[in-house]
């Protein structure tokens, strides 16, 4: 969620030279490419983790909390890096978790992984190992048996990065 | 065949949560890196984990790119009756391999 940038209105415009038709386009150029060509906007990967969240709720309210995403807050190695979800939940028959998925913010998939559970689980946890090619945001959602989505997130940072070219 | 590794109790009381650890030798090659040539090495993962228990379904699992080498899982089961426990994961280019390990329960 961002806060919308708050701009100094009241502040006097500064006047200055414009600059020079050459130098502005090279200066837009140069945006330009490192727009399209080595970064992907910060705000579009936020929206795509949203997005990938909402995809799998199916419109349903993801709410936070009764979900428990561990993992490491500073990573060395960002090819294993261990995860585990676990949620809240007797697992009856009549309230148990029926899924769980891990979602990330800065790999080139949004998706890491989803899980089926049923009352059988005994028990609604999961641990696995997962790569993640940046610093950035985990986002855990668990599905109950009675319709209701739940979530956790976590930041990471991650100091090796999963070694993936040309990818921020 | 891939080499498996499987963490089951032999044996377990009725109604006991037990612990299932699996883990698999996977390369999980995710289709994003290149390799020495700098050709992108096609993707090869694993994309389908179930734990079957007597022939019914009590866990699964759906992996993507983003799961290291070598996929490991930890879960949890209710030990109900004595019987099979069969492990199964399915992947790209074909890739399928079914474990089986037998528990007792009392």
């Amino acid at each position: 969620m961002h806060l919308p940038m708050r701009l100094p209105m009241n502040l006097p415009m500064k006047t200055e030279v414009p600059p020079s038709p050459v130098r502005r386009d090279l200066l837009a150029m140069g945006v330009g490419l490192a727009g399209a060509v080595f970064v992907r906007p910060v705000a579009a990967q936020s929206e795509e983790l949203a997005a990938a969240v909402a995809a799998f709720a199916g419109g349903a309210t993801v709410r936070p909390g009764r979900v428990k995403l561990e993992v490491a807050k500073l990573v060395d190695n960002g090819n294993v890096v261990p995860v585990s979800v676990s949620v809240e939940s007797p697992m009856t028959a009549a309230d148990h978790v029926t899924a769980i998925a891990i979602f990330n913010e800065k790999n080139p998939q949004r998706d890491i992984a989803k899980f089926a559970f049923g009352p059988r689980s005994g028990k609604a946890s999961v641990s696995t190992r997962i790569r993640l090619a940046t610093t950035q945001k985990l986002v855990a959602v668990a599905r109950l048996s009675d319709g209701s989505f739940w979530s956790d997130s976590a930041d990471v940072i991650v100091v090796l990065a999963a070694c993936i070219d040309g990818e921020a | 065949m891939a080499r498996t590794l499987l963490n089951i109790p032999k044996t377990a009381q009725r109604g006991e949560v037990i612990e299932i650890r699996t883990l698999i030798a996977h390369k999980m090659d995710s289709g994003f890196l290149p390799d020495a040539q700098g050709q992108r090495i096609p993707r090869d993962i694993i994309q389908r984990f179930a734990c079957r228990y007597n022939g019914e379904q009590v866990f699964s699992a759906e992996l993507f790119a983003a799961v290291s080498a070598n996929p490991y899982l930890v879960f949890y089961l209710v030990a109900t009756e004595s019987g099979m426990l069969e492990f199964e994961w399915q992947g790209d280019n074909g890739f399928t391999q079914t474990e089986r390990v037998p528990i007792t329960v009392t």
